[in-house]
């Protein structure tokens, strides 16, 4: 395509010409498989698993036997945690060749730096300042890499693993565990495992499904955790802190890629969507079974 | 008084022949005057024997004669017209009361008379024998000669109008031997409405109804005057004496008598009779028909005709093909339908009854007279079912015939005809059992019976029983509660054994509470294979009818949820704690036991440890004082859950204004854009750009 000067936002900065057609690469296609496998996993394990705790409720019985069968279920709920658990971990090791590839080998820059998910003390600031914001108060902060609700669900997936994982595998190998254990922890992995899945769950279907995809101004669905880039121009709007230190390092460009054809953005929309409606249906779900036929 | 004197015979009084000589040839003169003086003497003898009466009765044939005995006034009357027929008037009153001395009158209070001067034989045996005994004791209740004889009217026996006629013998004996008399309130002699039985029995009948003098009386088999106990070996009717009293009228029974009677030799030992009394109750000897007199050739002439109807318009049409099929071929028609007479043209006219089938099936008579169709049927309720409503009239077969009514595969249908839904049992029935026979049909019984046709499989009458049908209520039923593991266990024993010593029983736990016998978790009718997933399953909420809180803890813990999602191979309360055999906890027998537990566990869990056992089967959050730690950890899971919706919820929605505008703000930059663009398209005359970027 035959470069133009970039339309793309009145407010680009001069000397700058970006091709139009071109999209800042937010997340490489590793990370976008991740999260990709991880809905996926995710709402294995929500489905299958409410099914058992409202076992109690006509849906869930419905479910059950959809999926084949309360066994069928428990089968699909071990592999997903698996699956979860190899996401983990590959998680980690990908954390260890970011760090010795962009850090210099050193877990400390990986921590410490911009791009950090680790909680700081500007993300503190920031909140107060966002809340400023919406109480009409201030102006919206000025965002970097890592909103302070991005890191929230970050280590909410770490917590949320561990917890869950660790009750989960109590549950799952009960006699292995109480070698060492207890037998009445069983009975607590339990309420554990039950308790933060549900909270787990209602979180990511509720909070987690607004701030990240559905918000208005994203509306219909921000897909950019699938597809991997977005416009510039969003990102200049949305992490202003960050484009500034990209720009001011000159590394906008080597951050730039095609868009994808439109049929690969549209597939890729059509499985949002899908989730999206999987998990509020599951919300529905739950809301039912706790409020109106809880025993 | 001399001999001479008893030997008179009860002639009428000859006058004395004249004074005459007469020539006898060959004897010597005074010869005559000695036969005439002998002939006066023998018949002054007799006049005075008569005129001895007729002195006596000169004052005692007064009806005012009487004398005190302290305050009691005795009537001394003697009736002479009584007397002169009497057998003991040839001996006149001197005869017996010996002691008077006629010429010294008035006389003295006579001695009592004693009846064995004369009749030896009688007074030793008398004296050998109860009455006896009981009178030399001073009885005051002991009979003596008198008292069955009378004393001065006194009649031959063969005189019907004797006291001790055969006709009213048994009235004689029953003034003191009936209920109700001072003998009877002080006597206990181990036989009771003695009068009433004998009356009824065959004796009695033939004896009291039919006339038949001959036929067995009191004095037949107790003897008249050696009335003794069945425990003196002397008795007529000891054990070992009874069959030679009953053989002195049944001399022949040996040679007709049935040979083998409820499957066992009639006679011991061989040539020996037994006791008659073993079979036939002494005083109740039961009527037994032999088919002379009545033959079924005589019913079958009129009743071979099918035109034969009654008044009411049924068939009095009998099928002797069928009768001689059916169980009671060898029985004579006149022996069911006894009230027949054969006298009479048409010897039916004389049944008033319907037929009493108890006349010869007694015991279940009398079962059935107790139940409730028996019951009803006392009441003469319309719906009530007798014998024939279940067993048919004259086609009857056995229960092992497979065409029977009562053969095992056709007794629901047979219940049926009465117990289905809408029929008119059901229609009056008030209790909980709806669908019985449907639901029986279904069940594992009624499958077990109908499908695969094995007939020792319990049906109706196996719990109910054929003929002591009661409702639930009542406490001897087979199918009240308390009797229900009784009932069951009569098949299934093992589970009875079982259950008597577990915790469920009566016997182990004594409670005001409801304890749950077989019925209650089985249910009664619609009985199921215990494999059945649906029972299985099931099961937990029958339980928890009972133990509520439990049950719901269960329905908290995994085996609980697994459950309800259809998968029976979780552990369900009977997995854990038995089914017939739970016990309590504490018992060492229970299958939760400290020593037991890990081993239940391994039923499913084939390597559990105890640390494993240690799992809390029916914990629940709910409970701060015996799971605290649970209790805690869900209240703290909980808080975080609220804690964190709620600051996430806010943001959110504080966020959504803010949103909004941000949308808003967006849209109107591309379309400024837009229209920017297009100006300057516009101005330059160049084919637009292309648009901005789309989402």
């Amino acid at each position: 395509m035959t470069p133009s000067i970039d339309r793309s936002s009145p407010t680009a900065h001069e000397g700058e010409h970006h091709p139009v057609g071109l999209e800042f690469v937010r997340f490489v296609p590793l990370e976008r498989g991740i999260h990709a496998t991880m809905v996926v996993s995710f709402l294995s394990l929500a489905l299958t698993g409410m099914t058992l705790k409202f076992s109690y409720t006509p849906w869930a019985r419905a479910i059950s036997h959809l999926l084949g069968g309360f066994e069928t279920a428990g089968n699909i709920h071990r592999f997903a945690a698996l699956v979860m658990f190899s996401i983990f971990v590959t998680h980690l090791v990908s954390l260890r060749n970011l760090k010795n590839r962009e850090y210099g080998g050193s877990w400390l820059a990986l921590v410490l730096g911009p791009n950090s998910m680790v909680p700081m003390l500007k993300d503190g600031k920031e909140f107060v300042a966002t809340i400023k914001w919406f109480l009409g108060k201030g102006q919206r902060p000025q965002y970097g890499r890592w909103t302070y609700w991005e890191k929230f669900d970050y280590f909410a997936v770490f917590w949320g693993i561990f917890i869950i994982g660790s009750t989960g595998l109590t549950l799952w190998f009960p006699i292995l565990f109480t070698r060492i254990l207890p037998g009445w922890f069983i009975n607590l992995a339990t309420i554990i495992h039950s308790d933060e899945a549900l909270l787990a769950t209602g979180f990511i279907f509720t909070v987690h499904f607004f701030n990240t995809h559905l918000r208005p101004e994203k509306f219909p669905m921000d897909v950019v955790v699938f597809t991997g880039q977005m416009p510039l121009a969003e990102l200049k709007r949305d992490k202003p802190l960050e484009y500034e230190l990209l720009h001011s390092k000159g590394e906008i460009k080597r951050h730039l890629a095609e868009a994808h054809p439109e049929i690969v953005v549209k597939a890729i929309r059509v499985f949002a969507w899908v989730a999206l409606s999987i998990g509020f249906s599951i919300v529905v779900g739950i809301i039912y079974a706790m409020i109106f036929a809880y025993r | 008084m001399s001999k001479h004197a008893w030997r008179a015979k009860q002639t009428p009084m000859e006058p004395a022949p004249p004074r005459q000589s007469l020539p006898l040839r060959g004897f010597p003169a005074w010869f005559p005057g000695l036969i005439l003086t002998l002939a006066v003497l023998l018949c002054s003898a007799s006049a005075w024997a008569a005129s001895d009466s007729e002195t006596c009765l000169a004052c005692h044939g007064n009806k005012g004669m009487s004398t005190k005995h302290g305050a009691k006034v005795v009537s001394l009357f003697v009736d002479g017209k009584r007397f002169s027929p009497s057998v003991h008037s040839g001996v006149g009153c001197t005869g017996c009361h010996s002691d008077l001395d006629v010429k010294n009158l008035p006389h003295g209070k006579p001695a009592k008379v004693t009846c064995g001067n004369c009749h030896t034989q009688e007074q030793e045996l008398y004296a050998k024998s109860l009455h006896g005994k009981a009178a030399s004791r001073g009885d005051q209740l002991a009979p003596h000669c008198v008292d069955c004889h009378g004393n001065h009217d006194i009649l031959p026996v063969k005189d019907k109008k004797s006291a001790v006629a055969p006709l009213s013998i048994p009235f004689l004996c029953g003034k003191c031997h009936q209920e109700g008399t001072a003998v009877a309130k002080r006597q206990d002699i181990g036989q009771h409405n003695i009068l009433e039985n004998y009356t009824e029995s065959i004796h009695g009948e033939a004896l009291l109804k039919k006339g038949l003098s001959v036929a067995a009386n009191c004095a037949s088999c107790h003897t008249a005057h050696s009335i003794l106990p069945h425990t003196d070996p002397n008795s007529s009717i000891a054990r070992r004496n009874i069959a030679a009293t009953c053989t002195k009228c049944h001399s022949q029974i040996e040679a007709v008598h049935r040979k083998t009677i409820r499957g066992e030799l009639w006679e011991k030992e061989a040539n020996v009779l037994p006791a008659c009394v073993d079979c036939h109750q002494p005083h109740k000897v039961r009527q037994v028909f032999y088919d002379f007199g009545m033959a079924n050739a005589d019913c079958m002439r009129c009743h071979s005709n099918p035109n034969l109807k009654a008044k009411d318009g049924r068939t009095m049409l009998v099928n002797d093909i069928e009768v001689a099929g059916s169980r009671h071929a060898k029985i004579a028609c006149s022996q069911c339908h006894s009230e027949v007479n054969v006298s009479h043209v048409r010897p039916c006219e004389t049944i008033t009854h319907k037929v009493e089938c108890s006349k010869c099936h007694e015991a279940v008579g009398e079962d059935f007279g107790r139940s409730i169709h028996g019951q009803l049927t006392a009441k003469n309720d319309a719906n009530a079912p007798g014998c024939k409503d279940c067993h048919g009239t004259h086609g009857i077969l056995g229960k092992v015939d497979p065409r029977s009514t009562t053969f095992p595969t056709n007794i629901p249908g047979l219940c049926s005809k009465c117990h289905s839904e809408g029929k008119k049992a059901a229609l009056r029935y008030t209790g909980t059992q709806h669908n019985i026979i449907t639901n029986y049909t279904e069940s594992i019984h009624g499958k077990g019976l109908l499908e695969s046709g094995l007939t020792v499989t319990a049906t109706c009458t196996s719990c109910h029983t054929a003929h002591r049908i009661l409702p639930a209520k009542d406490p001897t039923s087979t199918v009240n509660p308390a009797n229900v593991p009784t009932t069951c266990g009569k098949c299934h024993i093992g589970i009875e054994a079982q259950f008597v010593n577990s915790v469920h029983s009566p016997t182990v736990t004594s409670t005001t509470k409801e304890l749950p016998v077989c019925s209650t978790c089985h249910t009664a009718h619609t009985i199921r294979r215990t494999d059945e997933a649906g029972f299985e399953l099931g099961i937990m909420n029958t339980c928890g009818r009972c133990h509520a809180e439990v049950a719901k803890t269960y329905f908290d813990t995994y085996h609980g949820k697994v459950s309800r999602l259809g998968y029976t191979k979780a552990a369900k309360c009977y997995d854990c704690h038995g089914s017939h055999d739970i016990a309590n906890v504490n018992d060492p027998r229970s299958h939760l036991s400290r020593a037991n537990v890990v081993q239940t566990c391994r039923k499913c869990h084939a390597s559990a440890t105890r640390r494993f056992a240690g799992y809390l089967t029916h914990a629940t959050h709910h409970d701060p004082k015996k799971y605290p730690i649970l209790f805690f950890a869900f209240w703290a899971m909980t808080g975080l859950l609220v804690g964190t919706f709620l600051v996430g919820g806010i943001h959110t929605i504080l966020w959504l204004p803010r949103a909004f505008q941000m949308r808003r703000e967006l849209k109107e930059a591309e379309a400024r854009e837009e229209a920017a663009l297009l100006a300057e398209a516009e101005a330059e005359g160049e084919p637009p750009s292309p648009p901005s970027e789309k989402r």
